[in-house]
């Protein structure tokens, strides 16, 4: 997708999404393609997998605990 | 499939939140934060003391049997308010994290249903992503007790 493409999804100005653009793509979350005069944007799924790999077993634990919480109360009777 | 427990670690910060949607109702979700004994059967953790109230604090007990090692926790409890905020430190014994503060919102969205929001912040954004790469170890604990099974199967 091209930034303009990208723009027209968002309410933002078009030099915010520029900015946020070019950080993503030093984070090396999105690739540049030069395409004549356009620049293409594409999404390095690899790196985003691994940004998403880091977090994933943190939140796997809360989740098989909050699934325990959910169980427990689900089935939970006040005592009387 | 849209994933129930949610965390936003933003890049660099010292902070994440950790957000979760329960179909169950407000005053159960917070009962489990609450009551000892139900703590201790989603935790998996020993409640050597939990003083509700604002200015408490608090001490948990959690033991790994295979590792053979007892691990402390405790905190202070800054603010509690019931069926809607918990506001307390957290901190491990014996690892070098040192101590975070966290964030308890707990909201009503239906009858049925409730939130809560975990904003957790951590002393430094390189301390933050360390206790983030924790569960990788917890991870293949699980894998190598799994491995364990298999191959006591073979004997």
């Amino acid at each position: 997708m091209t930034a303009g493409a990208i723009a027209s999804n968002f309410d933002t100005a078009r030099p915010t999404v520029s900015k946020h653009l070019q950080i993503l793509t030093e984070c090396e979350l999105l690739e540049q393609k030069q395409n004549g005069r356009e620049i293409y944007y594409y999404i390095n799924a690899k790196k985003m997998k691994e940004v998403a790999d880091f977090i994933e077993p943190f939140r796997k634990m809360w989740d098989d605990r909050f699934n325990k919480l959910e169980n427990i109360m689900k089935a939970y009777k006040p005592k009387k | 499939m849209e994933q129930k427990t949610k965390i936003n670690a933003e890049e660099g910060k010292q902070d994440l939140v950790n957000t979760r949607e329960f179909e169950l109702p407000l005053e159960l979700l917070f009962k489990a934060y609450e009551d000892p004994e139900i703590i201790e059967q989603w935790m998996g953790t020993k409640e050597l003391k939990l003083e509700n109230k604002n200015h408490g604090s608090w001490r948990f007990e959690t033991s790994n049997e295979k590792a053979n090692m007892v691990f402390q926790l405790n905190g202070v409890i800054h603010e509690f308010s019931p069926n809607q905020r918990i506001i307390r430190t957290f901190e491990m014994d014996n690892v070098p994290f040192g101590v975070q503060l966290e964030f308890l919102e707990f909201e009503k969205l239906t009858d049925d249903t409730s939130k809560l929001t975990m904003h957790i912040v951590y002393r430094s954004a390189a301390i933050r992503d360390e206790v983030l790469k924790l569960p990788f170890t917890y991870g293949i604990n699980m894998a190598h007790n799994q491995l364990e099974k298999v191959l006591s199967k073979l004997k």
